[in-house]
């Protein structure tokens, strides 16, 4: 057991182009430990869908990525409206998004799906009016 | 890997130890050491961004000279379709050709015909069901390199075939031996004329790991100085171009991927454009796409740094110089194209950068980079000689510098000395030099605690 290592990213929510930035860090973070192709994947891409859905729908949020011995743990946390309900927007499709977000090319009710999709791990704690945290696990061993 | 042969060089005596290269880097693969630049061969790809921003014209690409043609018995001249745009007032390719055959090229054959070839064959390709989209052009050395390096979703991305040099040069040689049955294969130089640096570092390590079908690359600016005073003596030219539109178009970003006579396609240029674009495919946020072009430089090959003209200027001058071209009159079925240039598996991920082959230590490496970032002061100035605070954060770690480089801190550090001196604390006031040293004594004895503390 070592002390796992922790990265930070406020992720801005008045910037669109710049979403995603997070997980291009992360990307190169997790190659530098050595990390496999498939691994480093999988978390970029959870981490990406997270960081868009900060954006879209929280005004942005705080990504936290925590490296340990058996997982990669993503947190992602926002003060945003919350998710009235949750079933309904893990499934595919299934979008709040703006029209004119849509029209970014954003929006296509993929991000949560995507999310669970490519971790192993996956929990979210929303209540609206408040906030949402999602917490993933990506396990790198076995 | 480790042996790979850059062709991006530099002048030490020119080199002032700036930091604009530094900077401009995409890769991060220069530092500042002992007052001059240095290239980490292992991150270079061959861009050539840092000797087009270099103030002092101390970056060099290197290339071959054309004392080489004397080597060879039979010259070709291989030209890419950039060389086209050079020339002011000129509308008829065949002066270009005529002008390398009296440069002493006993053979021309052009780059953009085989272009055509390959255009032809890549929608083909486009049309099985059986291939990874979306499909990623291999024209481009430097984006292979940066794929090769960054991307190992997008390695089988890469259409299977190598770029069109390598076709022409191939077929060229085969013409040669035909044409002159007493020629051996030694006699044959075949020399392309580059419009960038890359293209020099492609062949001199091959693409797949396989030695390549040209001998030498010569630069477009070198082949223009001699070749303009060749073509003025030229009246009417007897060579015409071989090549279409489609081939000629390849010299400037869009022609490439327009010649794929398919709407799904996105064509990029300028290196930073072209990392945010594959990084976006790499997280699959990209509308439907069939084929991707990539061109390293701004403009496309045009914009390479060993042309003459200016990139947009070229271009304009091709446009006027295709008007009246056939479409492709170079588009063979795929068995024109010689077995060699198709390569299945041609790019493979090499990974760089990585901290330690142990993973324990490489944490523990990036707990003590990030730590040290904390205390950098963000700016990214490049005084310290790395690129970024956290490359400089890196470097310590990595033990390669020493944190006394950052000059921001240093000058707080030498701020706080003034101070202690003002407010009368000079009773004990030691010499600045010597003040520096303890400091940094007791840091390395709080450092030797702090190492687990994230």
């Amino acid at each position: 057991m070592h002390e796992p290592v922790t990265f930070h990213f406020d992720v801005d929510g008045e910037n669109f182009s710049s979403a995603g930035e997070a997980s291009v860090i992360i990307k190169k973070k997790l190659r530098q430990l050595g990390f496999s192709p498939d691994i480093i994947r999988r978390v970029s891409i959870a981490m990406y869908e997270g960081e868009i859905n900060m954006v879209i729908h929280a005004n942005g949020g705080a990504a936290d990525v925590t490296v340990m011995d058996e997982y990669i743990e993503i947190v992602l946390s926002d003060k945003g409206p919350g998710i009235p309900d949750v079933e309904l927007a893990m499934r595919e499709g299934f979008s709040t998004a703006r029209e004119n977000i849509r029209a970014l090319g954003f929006g296509a009710g993929m991000g949560l799906p995507n999310m669970k999709k490519y971790t192993d791990y996956m929990k979210i704690d929303t209540e609206v009016g408040v906030g949402t945290k999602i917490t993933m696990r990506v396990n790198t061993t076995g | 890997m480790k042996n790979y042969q850059h062709s991006v060089s530099l002048d030490v005596a020119k080199c002032k130890g700036c930091t604009t290269c530094l900077r401009r880097c995409p890769t991060e693969a220069i530092r500042i050491r002992d007052g001059h630049a240095v290239i980490h061969s292992e991150r270079c790809i061959d861009c050539g961004e840092c000797i087009r921003q270099c103030s002092y014209k101390a970056k060099k690409a290197t290339h071959d000279g054309l004392d080489k043609l004397n080597n060879f018995r039979y010259r070709i001249a291989l030209p890419a379709p950039a060389l086209y745009g050079q020339f002011d007032n000129m509308d008829n390719i065949g002066y270009i050709i005529a002008g390398l055959h009296a440069m002493g090229f006993d053979k021309v054959y052009e780059v953009a015909r085989a272009a055509e070839m390959v255009s032809a064959y890549t929608r083909m390709y486009l049309r099985r069901k059986d291939i990874k989209k979306p499909v990623i052009s291999s024209a481009c050395p430097v984006i292979t390199r940066m794929i090769s390096m960054n991307f190992p979703f997008l390695c089988d991305n890469i259409i299977p075939l190598l770029p069109p040099i390598e076709v022409a040069a191939d077929l060229a040689r085969k013409e040669a031996m035909a044409e002159h049955p007493e020629l051996a294969s030694e006699d044959i130089g075949v020399f392309f004329i580059s419009p960038c640096p890359a293209k020099v570092s492609y062949v001199k390590n091959g693409f797949a790991g396989e030695k390549n079908n040209v001998d030498h690359v010569l630069s477009v600016r070198d082949v223009y100085f001699v070749l303009i005073e060749k073509m003025k003596q030229i009246e009417e030219p007897a060579e015409s171009t071989e090549a279409g539109m489609i081939g000629i178009g390849w010299a400037s970003c869009g022609g490439e991927a327009s010649a794929v006579f398919n709407e799904h396609y996105l064509a990029a240029d300028g290196i930073e454009n072209c990392i945010r674009v594959l990084e976006q495919i790499d997280n699959e946020n990209i509308p439907t796409l069939d084929y991707v072009e990539l061109n390293a430089c701004s403009g496309g090959c045009v914009g390479g740094v060993m042309t003459v003209a200016n990139p947009y200027i070229a271009q304009a001058r091709l446009q006027s110089l295709k008007r009246y071209l056939p479409v492709s009159p170079n588009s063979p079925v795929k068995d024109e194209i010689p077995e060699s240039a198709f390569a299945e598996g041609m790019v493979q991920y090499n990974p760089y950068n990585l901290l330690s082959d142990d993973r324990m230590e490489a944490m523990r490496m990036m707990a003590d980079i990030e730590n040290i970032c904390t205390e950098l002061p963000g700016l990214d100035c490049g005084s310290c000689g790395a690129p970024t605070c956290m490359a400089f954060a890196e470097d310590i770690v990595k033990g390669e510098t020493n944190a006394d480089e950052c000059v921001v801190n240093m000058r707080m550090l030498f701020h706080d000395f003034l101070e202690k001196r003002r407010n009368g604390n000079s009773g004990d006031a030691v010499p600045l030099e010597k003040w520096m040293r303890m400091r940094k004594d007791t840091e390395n004895a709080e450092g030797k605690t702090d190492g687990g503390n994230v």
